[in-house]
């Protein structure tokens, strides 16, 4: 058997390994990942739902590339449209 | 009788069944489509929904399925000789367990992935679908009474077991950590985190750890079954990646050293199987082979909880719907197979008839430690490894995989408690801590009521969670019977099974109702009580389904 092959059965080997360890808790970790991002999102758009938030001079920045995922947010959030007056997202 | 002999039969014949058999029912019953686009493509999240390659997924369902109760009641039953368990265990794994699995993920497919219970009430009817919760609750109460008390039991029959047991955790912390949180390629803590782990059990053998025998009015068994729980509410509660999941990984790789070890040293060793055929001198107190052998053995034989898996989890992630077969039916060979090795530990790892009735004296006094005893005699017979490391080696094998379902079961039921807590509008309840607290404190009041305290009772709640377990089979079996009657096809390979387990479990809870009560056990006769009725409740519905759904296919459409 040749070096190479030897290595290819090794990276097989890893890659079934990682995967047996990640797989059965992808979802637990992926859910736990979006909680704390659905919290994130909270906080970015806080002043416009009316809750004071003293960072907002940060967070406006932010605002922009959060965007992109407002409507997935506030979908997963029980609510159908957008919750903000200011400006609908569908 | 050779053990070898019925090794290569039972590996004979579980093959076939995967061959022949279960291609016969993926083609022909659920008509397996490869083109049909799986709800992990059409409804991916990368959460819940993803395509996973078939192997992985063989690999998760299996470690997800098998737990230490296809040791436990083989290790039980072949009270009755080793004959009636060898073809109950195979017999089943074959004809009833195969398909249920295999079945239950190919109607969760056909069900956008949803778990059996919640599309029962669309197939089936909404009383179908309550009667699946109130199962599964019974099935997850007992479920970690039951093993909380295999493992005290284990941890008392063999002290050197307990060190390594616990160190388990200790490494499973420390590979979790640089895996999660330094980014460690996996390879070398599977490597060294393995090591390790023998390394201990080698040191768990030179220093056993014994509690004291009586300890504020508690034997060592119930110490050890607060100790347990105890533990398992810290588990319960910390993140996965810093104790489950590591755990469930370094466990899976333990299983597989051992088993292929065990199958090994079988097969160099050649023990002869002692125990009878048949056994005609049952020892007093021995229930009826029929039909407590058919609850005794659940797991190994065929499972419910498997449906939970396949339907709920497994589902969700099938690429291709072909690959059903695979997962499904090899994943229930897979436990089959354990199943089959401990028989075979159990009836040869022992020196005589007369050491074996000696170690069978008692109906459920048996189980892991049997398994243990017997085991450890075949690999050092085998592998020339001292039998006392081997008894270790095999002894922390069954703890470790009992710890993992009991670690999942609690957290599993805090879920129940916090999601009861939401419906009903008690926010007590949706509180994690107390959830959790209430979880333990309902398992470990099951534990003691078993007979935990006086360390008497031993395993004398596993029968019913056999039945409970066996109900939930049926229930599953039912809903893709009913689902095969509306397609038009042939219903006759799901419903024999299902109405053959239905009825022995309900014979089964009769007769248990009589025994726990004659022997006072009045908190088992209870809950024995509850399940009589949900299995009249069971068969009930079936029946009315059933006919309903036929005569809706028999009459002319348009």
């Amino acid at each position: 058997m040749k070096w190479a092959d030897i290595k290819e059965k090794l990276r097989w080997c890893a890659y079934l390994a990682s995967e047996a360890y990640n797989m059965p808790y992808r979802s637990t970790v992926a859910r736990a990942r979006r909680e704390q991002d659905d919290l994130f999102m909270l906080l970015i758009f806080s002043e416009m739902m009316g809750i004071p938030n003293p960072a907002t001079y940060y967070t406006l920045e932010l605002q922009p590339i959060m965007l992109e995922r407002f409507h997935d947010w506030h979908t997963r959030m029980g609510m159908e449209h957008s919750p903000l007056d200011g400006f609908r997202c569908c | 009788m050779s053990a070898i002999v019925l090794a290569v039969i039972g590996l004979v014949a579980i093959s076939s069944g995967y061959f022949f058999y279960s291609k016969f029912i993926a083609e022909k019953i659920y008509q397996l489509d490869p083109d049909f686009e799986t709800p992990a493509h059409t409804m991916r999240d990368d959460v819940d929904y993803i395509p996973t390659h078939r192997i992985v997924l063989w690999g998760h369902h299996f470690t997800a399925v098998a737990g230490a109760a296809p040791i436990i009641g083989p290790a039980i039953a072949v009270i009755w000789g080793w004959l009636p368990a060898f073809i109950w265990v195979i017999g089943g794994t074959i004809f009833f367990a195969g398909v249920h699995d295999f079945g239950a993920i190919w109607a969760s497919v056909r069900n956008r992935g949803t778990s059996v219970g919640s599309f029962s009430g669309d197939v089936v009817s909404p009383r179908a679908r309550t009667l699946f919760m109130i199962v599964i609750f019974f099935l997850l109460l007992m479920v970690n009474a039951v093993f909380a008390v295999a493992i005290s039991d284990a941890l008392v029959a063999s002290p050197s077991a307990v060190i390594p047991v616990w160190s388990a955790i200790a490494v499973a912390i420390v590979i979790g950590v640089l895996i999660y949180k330094v980014g460690v390629p996996i390879l070398w803590p599977t490597i060294i985190g393995t090591i390790i782990l023998y390394v201990v059990i080698y040191v768990g053998d030179r220093v056993p750890v014994e509690l004291p025998e009586v300890f504020l009015g508690l034997g060592a068994a119930p110490q050890w079954i607060v100790i347990l729980f105890a533990y398992a509410l810290v588990a319960s509660l910390l993140p996965v990646w810093l104790l489950l999941q590591p755990r469930d990984y370094i466990n899976g790789i333990q299983l597989i050293i051992g088993l292929g070890l065990l199958f090994g040293a079988v097969f160099i060793a050649n023990p002869t199987i002692v125990a009878p055929a048949f056994n005609t001198n049952v020892p007093d107190g021995t229930p009826p082979l029929i039909p407590l052998l058919f609850v005794t053995i659940a797991c190994g034989a065929i499972s419910g909880f498997h449906g939970l898996v396949a339907s709920g989890t497994t589902a969700k992630q099938l690429n291709k719907e072909t690959d059903a077969r695979f997962v499904g039916y090899l994943g229930s060979s897979g436990e089959g197979l354990l199943a089959l090795v401990t028989i075979i530990a159990v009836t040869a790892g022992f020196a005589s008839l007369a050491e074996w009735e000696a170690t069978y004296a008692a109906f459920g006094t048996t189980g892991i430690a049997t398994f243990v005893a017997g085991g450890s005699t075949i690999i050092a017979a085998g592998t020339g490894l001292p039998v006392e490391f081997a008894a270790t080696l095999l002894a922390v094998m069954a703890v470790l995989f009992a710890g993992t379902t009991m670690d999942a079961g609690v957290r599993l039921q805090r879920y129940i408690i916090q999601e009861w807590g939401t419906i009903y509008k008690i926010p007590t309840l949706q509180n994690g801590y107390i959830a959790t607290f209430l979880a333990v404190g309902a398992c470990l009041a099951l534990a003691f009521g078993a007979g935990g305290a006086d360390g008497q009772g031993g395993m004398s709640i596993w029968p019913l969670f056999g039945t409970t377990n066996q109900l939930l089979a049926g229930l599953t079996l039912l809903v893709i019977s009913i689902m095969l009657v509306k397609l038009r096809r042939r219903y006759i390979f799901t419903l024999v099974p299902m109405v053959f387990v239905t009825i022995m479990a309900f014979l089964a809870a009769l007769y248990q109702l009589w025994d726990l009560f004659t022997s006072q056990q009045y908190v088992l006769v209870g809950l024995d009580i509850l399940i009589v009725i949900a299995a009249i409740f069971v068969l009930l519905e079936a029946t009315s389904a059933f006919f309903r759904e036929k005569r809706a296919a028999a009459a002319p459409s348009g």
